[in-house]
């Protein structure tokens, strides 16, 4: 099947020659221009100059797979316009689905798979590897990785020790946004530690306002919310083999943090439409209705990732002013800070492939999106300014300043089958237990059943 | 029998002795005709039907031979027995309701002046695709009465016949000298005559107070007489302001029952002024006030129509709605062919208008609804759209049926041999409607 699309690229590659020898140019623009790097990258690179070497690569193409969409997709198109600018190589972006896993699957089986995907988990990345599709990241690309990426990053894209991911956009998922005006009414303060936090909810709750908005509808929201709850109380190490189920669900410190969880989920007026409302509410609609009714919105706060600005994006409300944020309270003894992120990952290896991968791993790459705004780049190399917004360079520089103490998803680095599927495991589970959340045995039990199904099988 | 029918007629026209056919056509050249559409066929239908049985006996990777653990999961696995459970409340409810009502609609429309436009009506969701259906009933079924239209009729309805309250999220604050009962609240100690009570609460929203409300002030005492104040203990920005007595931006309760309580029984009752105050009989001295519950009911929010409870139901509802129409229109047609002489004989003979349509048109009508209810549960036997779009992700699991369990476990779960276990298990399932179906059309032509 590969060799049929090599065939094509081939025969595609000849017409070019053919076309370039009619138009008289030199024979040699045919034996592919390998070290001419200048002329092309030096007149788009704008007012900084570029940090990273690229080479020539006209009339190559390339086909790169993401689930983005809307103006996520524009901005990252115009990361590879820039691209296409410096190297003279054509790229395509082509849409996919999510679960993106299997869309590159048939993808593959048609024998026409894309260059590069974007992968949204470090499972997606194993999986691609042990598969045979995905190639590991040449030289040029481990030297931008290395100059531009704290270990931690690093590792998540590696699989058996060898660099296959390099992680260009990631999202914070540690951060409670608020409602600047309730949070002022009820006189409360950002809060650093879980009980603070219990604490100016109470005040914003005696104020006449719901403290929490929590998307219960999407299983997604409730496990990042465990996560962070885990990750501080138990601490990384725990974290690491709940995530790989090296410890059992019905672990103690398990246990623990589910009964922390309920502090919040178990109050029933502390959720906007309490329990039963939480579970039909979808994640927009959280957002939505925190930022939305003047002085008496739904909720106070709603918690997830920086993505949530996006959905901010489709209120009156303006992040920074009347929608405000705060990192994730320290419910131990550090405060949180669990990551995503999208790894480029190269699915078919050529000069052009590696290329461009060395160009998403430059800062050069992640400062375009970044000054387009709703994006953030776990480049420590990209400059904090150069986010549009006092917010989002809060969010950047908390992110940047966690070195590798952070944890990525539990959930996304759980098999699919467990972690990522609407109305089954763990996303099931959690939303049993916000729909009865004195049952922490129960829950346990359930989501450790689950569990061992799902890694059992490998997913 | 049909043989028998011949052997027993005189000699009529002699049986085709050769193979050609009556137009004198070749086997070849019928050949010739059949195969675009056989290969066809055999390649979109019966080539992904044998895949899928083989395939159903493979892993999940597909590389090794798994015998009938896939099939076993089908009885195992919690999700797939749920969408079994809900794929026969399927079956059972949706084509009967579906062709009941259709049936009731198409008898009615016989009758009056407007129903063509009565019918082109019912018929219309019809013309509406499933997806664009479920994205409908999703706000249809919306738990905001603000936003689904069923529990604004609900919540309507409901509270035209008990109002909510005023005060529907107030709680005691800080240090409060109150305590929760039955869901109202209670003073710790018993009130005396001349002592001025408080009973500060916090948590409603301004916008929500009564109309009438004034600036909370201080009860005074009264000799011979139990009096207090209830306000919103709570200043915007500032929190409580001095805790347990009002601050100058702080509004009275208006409206608040108190009741005065001994050993359970109520010995007086009052309701606070604009401005919070209250005044009860030396009666109340010794008492322990009570604010009751009905002060603090909270607004009806209506019902949880997605909720793991109903949502089946009530996804079935909207196919229903899409299908009645469907329903409607084949009997329509089929009532078109019942002689009217038969009606008019039965009315003539003194039958009431429930006798002609029980005992004349529905017997008259039986094969077409049969035909009816056999396509709906074919129909319903992979229903997935519908269930897919409404259920929310907290119910689906609640909601599952069979084609989305299918679907589930091949695309979302990567368990592609489970998936065509199911598949094959549906194919079993249709397959004896599908035959009745057959059936009842041969010998409809033979008729």
């Amino acid at each position: 099947m590969r060799s049929k699309s090599s065939t094509f690229r081939t025969h595609r590659a000849v017409t070019t020659c053919a076309a370039l020898l009619a138009g008289a140019l030199a024979l040699s623009a045919c034996s592919s221009g390998d070290n001419d790097k200048k002329d092309n990258g030096e007149k788009s690179g704008g007012t900084t100059g570029p940090s990273v070497t690229l080479p020539k690569l006209n009339g190559a193409h390339l086909e790169v797979a993401a689930v983005w969409t809307g103006g996520e997709q524009a901005n990252f198109k115009k990361v590879l316009a820039e691209f296409e600018n410096r190297t003279g190589a054509k790229v395509t972006f082509v849409p996919a689905q999510d679960p993106i896993i299997n869309f590159l699957g048939s993808k593959i089986a048609g024998g026409q798979p894309p260059d590069v995907a974007l992968l949204p988990q470090p499972g997606a990345i194993k999986q691609a590897v042990q598969k045979g599709w995905a190639k590991p990241v040449g030289a040029e690309g481990l030297k931008e990785l290395a100059k531009n990426y704290s270990q931690g990053w690093q590792d998540i894209g590696k699989v058996d020790g060898k660099q296959y991911g390099v992680y260009y956009k990631a999202a914070n998922k540690s951060l409670i946004w608020y409602n600047a005006k309730v949070f002022e009414n009820a006189g409360a303060k950002e809060p650093k530690t879980w009980q603070d936090l219990l604490t100016a909810s109470q005040a914003v709750y005696d104020s006449g306002v719901t403290p929490f908005s929590v998307a219960g509808a999407d299983g997604w929201p409730l496990t990042d919310w465990f996560e962070n709850i885990y990750l501080s109380q138990a601490g990384p190490e725990k974290y690491d083999q709940l995530a790989q189920h090296k410890i059992k669900w019905t672990d103690p410190s398990v246990k623990q943090a589910l009964t922390t969880l309920a502090q919040v989920w178990g109050k029933k007026d502390y959720l906007a439409g309490g329990q039963d409302g939480s579970l039909q509410t979808e994640f927009p609609q959280s957002v939505t209705q925190t930022f939305t009714g003047g002085d008496q919105p739904k909720s106070a706060m709603v918690y997830e990732g920086d993505f949530v600005q996006v959905n901010i994006g489709e209120t009156k409300a303006k992040v920074g002013t009347d929608a405000k944020v705060f990192p994730f309270p320290a419910v131990g003894s550090d405060a949180p800070v669990v990551s995503g992120g999208d790894a480029a990952v190269i699915l078919k290896d050529s000069k052009a492939a590696q290329a461009l991968i060395t160009f998403l791993a430059s800062p050069d790459a992640a400062t375009i999106q970044a000054k387009l705004g709703g994006y953030l780049s776990p480049n420590k190399n990209v400059p904090v300014s150069a986010y549009p917004n006092a917010v989002q360079q809060k969010i950047a520089k908390a992110l940047i300043a966690s070195g590798d103490d952070f944890r990525f998803d539990m959930s996304d680095q759980a098999p699919q089958a467990f972690g990522g599927t609407p109305g089954k495991g763990e996303w099931k589970d959690l939303q049993d237990f916000l729909k009865n959340p004195k049952d922490v045995a129960g829950a346990q039990a359930k989501l450790e059943k689950d569990a061992a199904a799902a890694y059992g099988n490998g997913g | 029998m049909a043989s028998a029918a011949a052997a027993g007629a005189p000699p009529g026209p002699a049986a085709p002795r050769s193979r050609k056919s009556v137009t004198g056509t070749r086997k070849t050249v019928a050949a010739l005709f059949l195969l675009p559409a056989l290969v066809l066929l055999g390649a979109l239908v019966v080539y992904p039907i044998g895949y899928s049985l083989v395939r159903s006996f493979y892993n999940a990777s597909g590389d090794g031979f798994a015998g009938f653990d896939n099939y076993s999961a089908l009885f195992t696995d919690d999700s797939i027995r749920t969408a079994l459970k809900n794929n026969v409340v399927w079956v059972v409810f949706a084509p009967t309701v579906s062709t009941a009502l259709g049936l009731v609609f198409a008898v009615l429309t016989e009758r009056v002046r407007w129903g063509t436009a009565f019918k082109l009506v019912v018929f219309m969701p019809m013309a509406i695709s499933m997806l664009a259906a479920g994205i409908i009933f999703r706000l249809v079924y919306d738990q905001d009465p603000d936003k689904g239209v069923a529990n604004a009729v609900w919540v309507g309805v409901h509270d035209t016949f008990a109002q909510s309250s005023a005060f529907p999220k107030a709680h005691p604050g800080r240090e409060s000298p109150l305590v929760a009962e039955d869901g109202g609240f209670v003073t710790k100690a018993a009130v005396h005559a001349g002592q001025p009570v408080t009973l500060p609460l916090v948590g409603v929203a301004p916008d929500q107070l009564p109309d009438g409300v004034k600036k909370a002030v201080a009860a005074r005492p009264e000799p011979g007489k139990v009096t207090g104040s209830t306000w919103q203990d709570f200043t915007r920005g500032k929190g409580v302001g001095k805790l347990g007595a009002p601050d100058p931006s702080e509004v009275g309760y208006a409206g608040m029952r108190i009741e005065a309580v001994k050993d359970g029984e109520v010995v007086a009752s009052t309701e606070a002024a604009g401005d919070g105050t209250f005044t009860l009989p030396a009666s109340a001295d010794g008492a322990r006030l009570r604010l009751p519950a009905g002060n603090f009911k909270e607004p009806y929010n209506g019902v949880d129509w997605l909720g793991p409870a109903l949502v089946t139901p009530a996804i079935i509802g909207s196919y229903v709605w899409m299908w009645a129409g469907f329903a409607m229109v084949l009997i329509a047609a089929g009532l078109a062919g019942v002689p009217r002489e038969l009606l008019e004989a039965a009315r003539v003979d003194g039958a009431t208008e429930w006798q002609v349509f029980r005992k004349v048109t529905v017997p008259l009508l039986a094969p077409v609804l049969a035909v009816v209810v056999v396509t709906l549960m074919i129909n319903v036997l992979k229903v997935f759209d519908l269930v897919f779009i409404i259920a929310p992700g907290s119910s689906q699991d609640d909601a599952n049926v069979l084609a989305l369990e299918l679907y589930r476990k091949g695309f979302a779960e990567g368990q592609p041999g489970i998936a065509s276990a199911i598949s094959v298990f549906l194919l079993l399932l249709v397959i004896p409607v599908m035959a009745f179906n057959i059936r009842r059309l041969r010998r409809e032509v033979r008729r």
